[in-house]
């Protein structure tokens, strides 16, 4: 078969696509060459698609796997190959890949994961959208873990924003959580795509050090950094990985409570430090508002047309979207709270990013909220009728 | 042989118009009667049972998750064993081949090594269907699907040979094609203690590509031309199934061509391809022979 480029594959440049497909050419862009995955409604088609157009390219690589937990195994091991790896999955699927999620951690392993999401618990409603999977993509694993999330809430947003988690899944060695719903999934919208050249890639930290001071999870030599830099498998160096806790020679240590504190203090670290690169938002009307609704992903979809519908009948109603879910823009929500009498959370779940809303404006003002189920979006005139309740 | 009259599934399904796995199930269920638990994961048949208000299965079913179907029904015998009731009540795993030969086959190898006494069965449709016909393990050499669009490579995975090899009593092949022969396989089943495992070609007119007058004709010719021998293994001997005695004989076979013809799924495929199908059929059938007359001996 004859190798092509993406820009060749992704013709034409302006298209009518479903957001499945906005991610699927996202990840082709960001130089995403190994996918894994197993079909699940309403992910199904980003599998479909990454058969067809992978083999294409060079050295692109895609299998459907015998279930979810085969589809991440098989992405962390291709990751350190020095290949971008994408599973995709919905919430049962999401689910059983917990474990691994936890070991990509662990080990650092930089993947992305797409979690579209449909009505749980178990199998729900698998074409309705919903955003249940909030906490579990922060807390699904066991154990102390920190992770990012990004939620995307159009098919234009999904394509960068999938560029997006490429990039930040391996500049800090993370599996990055792209989440997306039923709705984002299946809806047609004009999307843009850019060439290759002008999608900015940002590279692993490659292993410059001599082979004999190489060490897997040593940090800070290179770049200042509490990122190790990561070489790939079959390299000159020997790597060793472990889901145990681990020194920074990579040796498995389960006695030491200093070894475990160090590691899992700077696997938090690694993210919290950075937090202002990651952290992205979108905000409205913030300057004069008295009310400001927090919403994300689909479900803010709506909230646009009701805050303007609100303004012109004179309510000070600002908007602010996170699209970095986790870590979560607490100071953002901490300063906006300073100001206002009033947040409107609005979620389609009976409440996940509320308790933080909650959490971190500390009291400055009052936390309302909105929450609809069973695949309902928020309906302008709940929205309405929860700003004029004073 | 009669049919019993009496039927566990209501008309008026939601599965698509000539359904093999509709006939299977309809079939299977008459055989098991009133006092039967299903465990079933998610699969086109769960979609046959049907919506809030039209619910189409009079049996008591759990709707598994998909990876743990087999696990399901061991906690079911379990805590009818408990009661006493395992004999009289039968425990039947309902599930796709996407269910069996992949997510599921780890907990459906758990319960037959541990020696529970259900029925696993699976109707083999070739491919996740509910999904939108996505390959599985099950799917045949170069078969199109969404997910192998220039026809998959390899053949399908052999599940009798792999529940044969955890030493279970009861293994057999079925196909919707044939009815009775189905009927009595499950008769059968129910009665024998222990890891019982039915496996039963379930043809799929959106799936397979054809009309959906042909389901029947299509599982016949499955059988007629060797590609899927009908046959049963009792503690380890094998016999074949009357629908199949006479494709012992390579003679009487009808060239495979004539079953892949009828389907779109193989509409790419080539002479190379048909031809490694002949072959494959040959072994099959070299194998089968050889045991028929080492256990003969």
């Amino acid at each position: 078969m004859k190798e092509i480029t993406v820009d060749e594959l992704i013709q034409p440049k302006v298209q009518f696509v479903t957001g499945n497909d906005a991610i699927v050419y996202g990840a082709l862009l960001a130089n995403c060459r190994f996918f894994a995955g197993y079909p699940i409604t309403p992910a199904t088609e980003i599998l479909e698609s990454m058969t067809q157009y992978l083999p294409l390219l060079k050295e692109g690589y895609c299998i459907q796997m015998e279930d979810e937990i085969g589809s991440i195994g098989a992405i962390i091991g291709a990751s350190w190959n020095n290949v971008r790896t994408m599973t995709a999955t919905s919430g049962p699927g999401f689910s059983l890949m917990q474990e691994n999620l936890g070991y990509a951690c662990m080990t650092e392993t930089p993947c992305v994961i797409v979690d579209v999401q449909r009505t749980g618990p178990s199998t729900g409603q698998p074409t309705k959208p919903a955003q249940g999977d909030v906490m579990e993509s922060r807390w699904g694993t066991h154990g102390d873990h920190n992770i990012i999330v990004l939620y995307p809430n159009s098919v234009q947003e999904a394509l960068w924003t999938t560029i997006r988690a490429f990039n930040l899944a391996d500049k800090y060695r993370t599996p990055v959580v792209l989440l997306s719903d039923a709705a984002i999934a299946h809806t047609r919208e004009r999307l843009e795509i850019p060439l290759e050249k002008e999608v900015e890639i940002i590279k692993r930290i490659p292993v410059t050090i001599d082979k004999s001071k190489y060490h897997p999870f040593r940090t800070g030599y290179s770049v200042p950094s509490k990122v190790p830099e990561m070489d790939r498998f079959g390299n000159k160096y020997h790597t060793y990985l472990t889901g145990l806790t681990h020194d920074w020679k990579a040796y498995p240590e389960t006695n030491s409570a200093e070894v475990h504190e160090k590691l899992v203090r700077r696997l938090y670290e690694k993210i919290d430090d950075n937090r202002h690169d990651i952290i992205k938002y979108e905000e409205k009307y913030l300057e004069d508002a008295d009310i400001v609704i927090v919403c994300y992903g689909i479900a803010s979809r709506t909230v646009y047309s009701a805050v303007e519908t609100a303004r012109e009948k004179g309510f000070k109603v600002g908007l602010f979207r996170p699209i970095t879910l986790w870590p979560f823009p607490e100071d953002k929500i901490y300063d906006i709270s300073l100001d206002i009498d009033k947040f409107l959370v609005i979620e389609m779940n009976l409440g996940q990013i509320y308790h933080s809303v909650l959490e971190y404006s500390k009291g400055n003002c009052q936390v309302e909220s909105l929450f609809t189920l069973g695949g309902q979006l928020p309906r302008e005139k709940e929205i309405l009728k929860k700003i004029r309740k004073r | 042989m009669d049919l019993k009259e009496e039927e566990f599934i209501y008309p008026g399904t939601r599965a698509c118009a000539g359904c093999g796995m509709a006939l299977i199930y309809r079939i299977a269920l008459k055989a098991l009667g009133p006092k039967t638990i299903l465990t079933v994961p998610a699969s086109c048949l769960t979609v046959l049972h049907g919506m809030q208000g039209f619910c189409s299965t009079k049996l008591s079913v759990l709707h598994t998750p998909f990876a743990t179907t087999g696990a399901s029904a061991s906690g079911i015998v379990a805590s009818l064993d408990d009661k006493g009731l395992s004999d009289e009540i039968c425990v039947v795993a309902f599930a796709g081949d996407g269910g069996t030969t992949d997510i599921g086959i780890q907990s459906l190898s758990g319960a037959a090594e541990r020696g529970t006494n259900f029925i696993y069965a699976c109707y083999d449709n070739e491919a996740y269907m509910n999904t939108g016909v996505q390959r599985s393990g099950s799917t045949p050499l170069g078969a199109f699907s969404t997910t192998t669009p220039m026809g998959k490579d390899g053949h399908k995975k052999n599940m009798p040979k792999i529940l044969e090899a955890h030493g279970i009593p009861y293994v057999a092949t079925a196909c919707a094609s044939y009815p009775l022969d189905l009927y009595e396989k499950f008769q059968k089943a129910r009665e024998i203690k222990g890891p019982k495992y039915i496996h039963i070609l379930a043809p799929c007119p959106p799936g397979w590509g054809y009309e959906p007058k042909d389901t029947i004709k299509i599982g016949r010719l499955a059988v007629e031309t060797g590609f899927w021998p009908l046959y049963e293994i009792e503690n380890g001997r094998m016999t074949l199934s009357r629908p199949s005695k006479k494709y012992s004989d390579e003679q009487k076979r009808k060239p495979i061509k004539e079953y892949l013809e009828t389907q779109k799924r193989f509409k790419s495929l080539d002479n190379n391809t048909v031809q490694n199908y002949e072959q494959y059929i040959n072994d099959l059938w070299s194998e089968v022979n050889q045991r028929l007359e080492r256990e003969q001996e």
